[in-house]
């Protein structure tokens, strides 16, 4: 802060400071206060608000915990969002290990440009590019049943269809963590394990992943919280038997019409990702300062 | 145990670089063995080779008798003390001295034991539990040794582990490891690019230049019997007067320079006509006329506490450089003037130019 006031001077750091200050109360905090507002009131015709039975009470986060599959739903998409991370975790590790210890500079720049790529398109249309090639009638299909490994073809969309799309949505965002934690390691930490007789897995286990553990915390929590809050792979690669609590929730504001209920459904998940979220980095014993490194 | 080590003509090349040539030598079970040479030289990747991170293209590397192809590191009966040290950080002292017998599947109780018995060894009792990153530079370079020995190699091969200390601890560690490996006979094999480290800890020195072995030697017979203009350039001081060969006989041969004829002991190689050079330590100069005289305009005089080193130039120009013992300081010649330098025949060494 004082910082910011020797190099701008007092007018210019003071306008900056508002600035930031503005924007956090009136774009993140206002509108979290407003939904906490919303998630208390009963969902009323405009005549009665403000009337004797516009009271406050947690009778909207109650019926979500009274309604068996609401209630379903979301611990699946709790899981399932876990199950996410855990998942992008495994395919990314080894290419960041890779990219980060083993690539040559050129093998390096090329396996960035194509995890980076993709994201120059936007979301919707990457995962609807997944949806073409799981269609019943896609590729994917066709190349299995030309090869003869598969008989019929699959109906790949529904949680496979969803797991698949988000892996690949939130690769950079567990790649680049772990790859920045990897590459810091000094190379002849790896070779001395190996040198003391440690296998593969020791040497892992017990050197690497240790030294990356801020970084697979940080994407970890990334993945999970983009996975919990994640509606276009749900929706477009998802079945009927696969919905994610972020369509319920969009159901009631916009399909029920009762935003009450859609925001204390909202609210349920925030509190429950934050929970997630410091639960995993006390278990990694990371704090949320090297997070927002 | 101790093995011995033989490279029996490796070779290594990187793409279209080679780094090492044809490179041949037999380290005895047991024996202090140093690879001294200028960076780039090959000197690491030999190592490299030695410990398993490196397959040689060419050659096999045999240790205790046995051939080392196809076996990596953690397959080998060599550890490894790397520049870096490589300490692992967020393990405790005694956590890392234990990791190779963590990785041989020695039970927790076992391993404490065995790595406070190695603190001991190396005088940092109790400082197990510490972290690396609390402990001085010479502590770190103990327990990467402690690491080392922990699993019991049979050679224990050192990167210039010293390069990273201060001069006066650098010293400090040079005895102390000399020390443990008499105590612990393990074969040890020490890369430095510090003549002075290798000749003064080591039993033999093998001298790389270019990815070439150029001589295999005593610290002793390295210094006075260069065998290679590269090796008597390289270890220690020299005066290189260059000529030609004018007479051979009784072991010591003639050599017409600049300066007129001077006489040293002579190369096997040599044949009259042939251009040679004649090499003459500082210290081997004297003060004043005699047999082989060599005078020179002095530049300048630097006096450095057990000598001074007179700075002149020859008439063509080359450098002179003579070193006159402090206790015949006032023998030296003034900056400024012509002076003349004798050496004995037996100081000097002719070998013919490459």
């Amino acid at each position: 802060m004082r910082d910011l006031y020797h190099r701008f001077g007092p007018g210019l750091a003071t306008v900056f400071l508002s600035l930031v200050l503005v924007w956090l109360a009136a774009m993140v905090l206002a509108p979290n206060l407003m939904m906490i507002d919303y998630a208390l009131r009963p969902n009323l015709p405009p005549a009665q608000q403000g009337g004797p039975l516009d009271v406050r009470s947690l009778d909207n986060v109650l019926y979500l915990a009274n309604e068996g599959v609401h209630r379903a739903i979301f611990f699946k998409t709790v899981w399932a969002s876990a199950l996410v991370a855990g998942l992008t975790l495994i395919v990314c590790y080894p290419i960041a290990f890779w990219m980060a210890q083993r690539a040559t500079p050129g093998q390096l720049s090329i396996a960035l440009m194509l995890v980076i790529i993709p994201f120059f398109i936007n979301e919707v249309l990457r995962t609807l590019a997944w949806f073409i090639l799981l269609a019943y009638r896609g590729p994917l299909n066709a190349v299995l049943l030309n090869l003869g490994v598969i008989d019929a073809p699959i109906r790949w969309q529904g949680d496979g269809g969803v797991l698949a799309g988000m892996v690949y949505a939130y690769i950079l965002f567990m790649l680049l963590p772990i790859y920045n934690a990897i590459e810091s390691l000094d190379k002849s930490q790896i070779e001395a394990a190996r040198d003391l007789g440690a296998s593969t897995v020791r040497t892992h286990r017990r050197i690497v992943i240790p030294h990356a553990k801020a970084g697979i915390a940080t994407g970890c929590v990334f993945t999970f919280m983009l996975a919990a809050g994640s509606y276009v792979a749900p929706a477009l690669l998802g079945s009927p038997g696969s919905r994610w609590f972020t369509e319920i929730i969009y159901n009631w504001f916009f399909e029920g019409g009762d935003w009450n209920r859609g925001a204390a459904y909202a609210l349920t998940l925030l509190v429950l990702c934050l929970a997630v979220v410091l639960v995993t980095l006390r278990l990694f014993r990371v704090n949320l300062t090297d997070v927002a490194k | 145990m101790s093995h011995s080590v033989e490279l029996d003509g490796i070779g290594m090349t990187f793409g279209t670089t080679r780094a090492v040539s044809d490179v041949s030598f037999t380290v005895q079970a047991g024996e202090f063995f140093s690879i001294l040479g200028p960076s780039g030289c090959g000197k690491t990747t030999i190592l490299r080779m030695i410990a398993g991170f490196l397959e040689p293209t060419e050659g096999r590397v045999l240790i205790g008798g046995r051939d080392m192809r196809g076996l990596g590191p953690n397959q080998r009966p060599t550890a490894m003390i790397f520049q870096s040290l490589a300490l692992f950080p967020l393990m405790p002292v005694w956590e890392n001295i234990a990791f190779g017998l963590e990785a041989r599947g020695m039970g927790r109780t076992d391993r404490r034991r065995r790595a406070d018995d190695l603190l001991r060894l190396i005088a940092l009792e109790g400082y197990g539990d510490r972290m690396p990153g609390e402990l001085s530079g010479g502590q770190r370079q103990r327990v990467a040794i402690a690491r080392a020995l922990a699993v019991e190699p049979g050679v224990l091969l050192l990167d210039e582990p010293l390069s990273a200390l201060d001069l006066k601890l650098r010293q400090h560690m040079r005895a102390e490891l000399r020390d443990l490996q008499k105590r612990t006979g393990v074969t040890f094999i020490y890369i430095t690019h510090d003549q002075s480290e290798a000749l003064a800890m080591s039993d033999r020195v093998a001298v790389m230049s270019n990815g070439l072995l150029q001589q295999t030697a005593t610290p002793r017979a390295l210094y006075d019997n260069p065998a290679t203009p590269f090796v008597a350039r390289f270890v220690g001081e020299t005066n290189a007067i260059g000529g030609r060969i004018s007479a051979i006989g009784d072991g010591m041969a003639r050599v017409d320079t600049a300066m007129g004829p001077l006489h040293g002991r002579a190369d096997r190689h040599l044949a009259i006509g042939q251009g040679a050079t004649l090499y003459v330590r500082p210290e081997a100069l004297v003060p004043g006329a005699g047999r082989n005289v060599l005078s020179a305009q002095v530049e300048r005089v630097d006096f450095e506490g057990a000598f001074a080193m007179v700075h002149g130039r020859f008439a063509n120009g080359a450098a002179l450089a003579a070193a006159v013992p402090s206790t015949r300081l006032a023998e030296a010649p003034a900056p400024g003037s012509r002076a003349s330098f004798s050496f004995a025949p037996e100081h000097a060494v002719v070998l013919a130019d490459a």
